[in-house]
């Protein structure tokens, strides 16, 4: 039989991306100067980024059989990838110079390698074809951590994750295993017809699912290595980590509930139920003690996932609602989060600090600094009018909008759990700008990449909010997978 | 039209623009030079009043006129917030009569005042700060008379709000100003929140926003209130009246209608080229504009609503009055001045009519009319009050006199705004109180009594300032320092806005220009032949002259009748002079009732309940945090142990559930 060349054509961020790949690769051969090789990654990079915002947005179709499904929505959430791991570039851009002098072809080629997993796991429409796409996003990822191979933290990080990942994927393949025994099929569209009147099988061979991608998420329990990871990770991998990595999981995980469960929404509603309080409040708490700001951070985007599963959960009722407001959600979680790593790892890069008392008297010093990253902290926290609150409005509201009672119950455990977020939050912004310090970080002038970059999410924390033709273009897309 | 639709954006977004540019880096730019800052803004300003210009004279001769009445275009409408498919909040342009004539008022005033600080605010600390303010308020106050639904209309007039706030505690050293801003804020706030629930309520029953739909008039009803709204009733109200009542109450706080209208003389500590801008000629009558597009809505569905403005605005009206015959600080004349003058234009949109057959709509008409004409000199008074305040120093009465011979542009212009104010023909203010007074007149003669009363009354204080300013006896002070000419950037605007208030002259010679209001701005937009009444009209100028030749029996030379008569109604000179203790009253309810009484109880709730609640969980996350510190140990095999639990406790949850 004959392949059709044509449906490449749908893939064509795919296909870009791998272009991109392999010229990186010859690249690495062939350029000496790593300077000049980061220029020409970036810039190929942006050129792809660009070319997905003007190209490949109108090109839904069906790739092998229906294994590779793109709709309105994945180019979108691809774009949204795409820029995200452009400002990570940007901002470990003094890193690749100096520190990671010798892994730079290495870092870009890893990453994008992990990119392009997450394309598929998105696109999938297929059990198997997601197993592979999470794979390829999980494996590249551990050697990205390990990245520093002088430190051992970091590798203690990669063994951590490299190991934890193995379990989970196992877990995981038991659990698509066990679909394909009730269900006799993995496509996502079979799965549908054939995932009803369930049995006890049914429902375990969900939850070991819903583990595997639980672990990719960070949700609780299934959280543990997100700390370790994250602390003894570079910087800019544990951003690219908790963004990008946990935006695509969230997505496909998404996308398959609408879709291969849709017939039996209120067995993972329950199950989601518990999972999304449980992580929102345990991450929270972990938060509200740790004094290195990466784990800080760490767990900070736990109990993040759980709001963004809000979303998720939102969609058992209306499909439509939850999966905007996720995807939106995701796109300002991406920018807020992003402009905190960057700014804690421009500081580590310049003076090795990470601590939570380094930060102490941080706006005396270096007041632009401070003043961003209390944006991002007052936008991680919702606090109007920063895009952070129109997003977490937008989750509740969705939530809310079911009339179950419930969920209202549900929104009001996370309400709470707000409150406590805003304490961990705040207390960063009180250590830059109300705690004195002997000691402060001196002044310096952060590498122009990064300032850029920065200057793009505190842009973004500004404006997203108020401009709302973002959000009904996400709604217009935001099919629910209905077809 | 194509033409009006791609400039439209231009009086939006260029304010907006000068104000974030000025804003952000106007400190950095021009701290050498602070002027550029200023010119930049007149620059500026000077294109917004072009196409501002451009556009009204496109609508008003070439392209409004339809069929038999002018048209409502929507230039643009940018949806910005979906509620519901029907319930939108959008950010769109509106082109209809009024706000076409707001445009040519506000680009105007707003010019005039940016040239005019040019040389007022020259020096001044904060001066790239206070025309970024200026080209804020700009912005807010176009987008408010431009806006297509109540809603965008509501954002904008949070925003003059907020550039009212900014602008009178422009001298933020001293205690004084930001004393009155918040006065003035949290005034105001307090009758916008009456104006959201009124936006809400009405919004909840006709489920849209949109003021095309909401004021759309057939059979005699406002259609779409009328079906939704009708025999609604709470607590035995109609709810129609509810509702739009308390989006008057919106405007009565902007407008400082009695009983709020004591925030805009303490708001007179701003600059005083902004107190022209703000508190004289746009921002105070917004309420006005309004009541004035939602009148469809007020005249048919909530009538009894109409009737009441009417009586709070004559009773505001005559209370300020009486209040300014008394105060001694110039600006503060001005302030009561401008309350007693927009109760005024309240006065004539409730004794209006909607039909514009028989000169029944004659009062919104005249409405409008006045808003235009007052805004030109009362822009101009208080202009020339800045010039004199500027050179001699001083705000009170007392410190001034004779300032004739050394001011003479000011004096001039402060003369002809004086006779416009007062209703002397044939300047502007005559023929716009003149058609109030008929419109009232024929509507209800306890009304018209009152307003013809406070005409006097006008005329008088009017005569008062006047007198006291250029005549009375010197002051001695000016031996040592002579007041001096304002600089010629001053004195420009205080010309042109005093040319303004002639334009009528051309009435005397042209019908066309007599019929400049009538045939353009009435309330079902179709326009009327305007015919002078010449009792009314002789009454009223006789009025004034009374007004005119009692102030100058008592104050053209320094004698002791004023205060001869003073002392005979003592109780009444005392409480007037005192603003009868309006602000008193407010500090007691607020301070001893509320602060001292229901507050205590809240308060105890606040702290007791509400931050117990807030401590508990404080306290309960702090001791969970401690206890599950362990779970995180680092060890690997405890993680996998941890997952695989969680796995086997979910799905039993999962399956027993």
């Amino acid at each position: 039989m004959d392949l059709d060349y044509s449906q490449f054509l749908s893939m064509s961020h795919e296909v870009s991306l791998v272009v991109v790949l392999i010229v990186l690769l010859l690249a690495d051969l062939l350029i000496k100067n790593k300077k000049a090789f980061q220029y020409l990654a970036i810039a190929a990079f942006a050129l792809h980024t660009v070319a997905g915002f003007c190209y490949y947005t109108d090109m839904a179709g069906d790739a092998f059989a229906g294994m590779y499904v793109s709709r309105d929505a994945h180019p979108f959430v691809k774009n949204i990838l795409n820029i995200g791991t452009l400002i990570v570039f940007f901002f470990s851009f003094e890193w690749n110079n100096n520190e990671n002098k010798n892994g730079v072809g290495e870092f870009f080629f890893l990453t994008l390698s992990t990119l392009i997993g997450m394309y598929f796991m998105i696109s999938a429409g297929d059990f198997l074809f997601f197993y592979i796409g999470l794979e390829t996003a999980s494996i590249p990822m551990a050697a990205l951590v390990a990245m520093n191979k002088k430190c051992t933290e970091g590798a203690e990080a990669a063994a951590k994750y490299i190991l934890t990942a193995s379990f989970s994927s196992g877990v995981m393949l038991f659990g698509i295993s066990l679909i394909y025994g009730v269900c006799g099929s993995l496509y996502f569209d079979e799965v549908q017809t054939a995932f009803t009147n369930i049995t006890s099988l049914h429902i375990f061979a969900l939850v070991c699912f819903i583990a595997g991608v639980g672990f990719k998420i960070s949700l609780v329990p299934f959280h543990f290595w997100t700390a370790d990871t994250y602390q003894g990770a570079p910087t800019g991998i544990t951003a690219y980590l908790s963004v990008i990595s946990k935006g695509a999981a969230v997505f496909a995980f998404m996308c398959i509930l609408y879709k291969a469960f849709a017939n039996e929404p209120d067995v993972w509603k329950s199950i989601l139920w518990w999972l999304i309080v449980i992580t929102i409040t345990i991450g929270n708490l972990f938060a509200i003690r740790q004094k290195n700001l990466k784990r800080f951070l760490a767990f900070s985007s736990i109990s993040q996932a759980g709001y963004i599963m809000l979303g998720v959960y939102a969609g058992y009722a209306e499909a439509k609602v939850g999966m905007s407001s996720t995807i939106y959600y995701i796109l300002i979680y991406m920018f807020t989060n992003l402009a905190a790593f960057g700014i804690i790892s421009s500081i580590e890069n310049k003076t090795g600090k990470v601590g939570m008392d380094d930060y102490n008297g941080l706006y005396s010093t270096n007041p632009k600094l401070a003043f961003a990253m209390t944006l991002a902290m007052f936008s991680l926290g919702g606090i109007p009018p920063f895009a952070g609150f129109f997003s977490k409005f937008f989750i509740f509201a969705a939530v809310a909008s079911t009339k179950v009672y419930g969920d209202y119950v549900l929104v009001f455990l996370a309400l709470l759990n707000t409150i406590i977020s805003l304490y961990y939050y705040l207390l960063v912004v009180k250590a830059m700008f109300i705690n004195k310090s002997e000691s402060p970080i001196e002044t310096f002038k952060i590498d122009t990449m990064s300032r850029v970059a920065l200057l793009v999410c505190v842009v973004a924390i500004l404006v997203i909010g108020f401009i709302s033709s973002i959000y009904m273009n996400i709604y217009n897309i935001s099919d629910g997978f209905a077809n | 039209m194509e033409t009006i639709t791609n400039l439209s954006p231009i009086i939006l977004a260029l304010p907006f623009l000068m104000f974030l540019f000025l804003g952000l880096c106007g400190n950095k730019l021009f701290k050498s030079n602070p002027n550029i800052a200023g010119w930049i803004g007149t620059a500026g300003l000077s294109v917004v009043a072009i196409v501002s210009y451009y556009i009204a004279i496109q609508y008003f001769w070439v392209e409004g006129k339809g069929a038999d009445a002018y048209q409502q275009f929507v230039l643009f409408n940018h949806e910005w917030l979906k509620m519901t498919d029907n319930l939108v909040i959008s950010i769109g342009f509106m082109l209809d009569p009024i706000s076409a004539m707001m445009l040519v008022v506000i680009s105007t005033v707003s010019l005039m005042v940016h040239i005019y600080s040019l040389g007022y605010m020259h020096g001044e600390e904060g001066f790239q700060r206070y025309y970024a303010v200026l080209s804020l308020f700009t912005f807010a106050m176009m987008g408010l008379v431009v806006a297509t639904n109540i809603f965008q209309m509501y954002i904008f007039w949070e925003l003059v709000g907020v550039s009212s706030f900014l602008l009178i505690s422009f001298y933020f050293i001293k205690p004084s100003a930001v004393a009155a801003a918040k006065k003035a804020f949290i005034v105001t706030r307090f009758a916008d929140m009456f104006f959201l629930v009124g936006i809400l309520i009405l919004s909840y029953y006709t489920n849209t926003f949109d003021f095309l739909k909401l004021t759309a008039v057939s059979d005699g009803h406002a259609t779409l209130v009328n079906n939704t709204m009708c025999g609604e009733m709470f607590m035995g109200l109609s709810v129609t009246s509810i509702a739009m009542f308390l989006i008057f109450l919106g405007g009565a706080g902007k407008s400082a209608m009695f009983p709020f209208h004591i925030w805009l003389p303490d708001a007179m500590e701003g600059p005083t080229p902004a107190s022209a801008l703000i508190h004289a000629a746009t921002m105070v009558v917004a309420g006005v504009f309004l009541v004035a597009r939602m009148f469809p809505v007020y005249f048919f569905e909530a009538h009894d609503v109409l009737t009441i403005i009417g009586y709070i605005g004559a009773f505001t009206s005559l209370f300020a009055a009486i209040i300014a015959c008394t105060q001694t600080d110039i600006k503060r004349v001005l302030a009561f001045s401008t309350i007693s003058q927009i109760a005024y234009m309240f006065v004539a949109l409730a004794v209006s009519g909607y039909a514009s057959e028989h000169e029944q709509c004659l009062g919104y008409t005249a409405s409008m009319w006045h808003l235009f004409t007052h805004a030109m000199f009362k822009a101009c008074l208080f202009l020339g009050a800045g010039c004199i305040i500027h050179a001699v120093h001083s705000n009170e009465m007392n410190a001034m006199g004779n300032l004739r011979k050394f001011m003479p542009i000011a004096h001039i212009t402060f003369g002809i705004s004086c006779l416009a104010i007062a209703g002397i023909p044939p300047f502007s203010g005559f023929y716009s109180k003149d058609e109030i007074l008929v419109a009232a007149f024929e509507h209800d003669k306890v009304l018209y009594a009152c307003q013809a009363f406070v005409a006097g009354l006008t005329a008088f204080y009017m005569f008062r300032l006047y007198f006291r300013i250029f005549w009375y006896s010197e002051n001695p002070a000016h031996a040592h320092h002579t007041p001096h000419e304002a600089p010629m950037n001053m004195n420009i605007p205080l010309i042109v806005l005093s040319v303004f208030t002639c334009y009528s002259f051309f009435n005397l010679v042209s019908n066309d220009s007599s019929q400049l209001f009538s045939s353009k701005i009435t309330a079902d937009r179709v326009g009327f032949e305007l015919e002078t009444n010449y009792t009314i009209a002789i009454a009223s100028f006789l009025v004034a002259v009374v007004g005119i030749a009692i102030a100058w029996v008592l104050y053209k030379e320094k004698n002791d009748k004023p205060d001869m008569i003073a002392g005979k109604v003592k109780c009444l000179y005392i409480s007037a002079s005192h603003r009868f203790y309006i602000d008193e009253i407010y500090l007691f309810i607020t301070r001893k009732i509320i602060f001292g009484g229901i507050c205590v109880a809240i308060a105890w709730f606040d702290r007791h309940i509400i931050d117990g609640f807030m401590n508990l969980l404080a306290w309960i996350s702090r001791e969970l945090s401690y206890d599950i510190r362990d779970v995180q140990s680092g060890n690997l095999q405890q993680y996998a142990w941890g997952f695989l639990v969680g796995v086997l406790a979910i799905a039993m949850f999962a399956i027993y559930y």
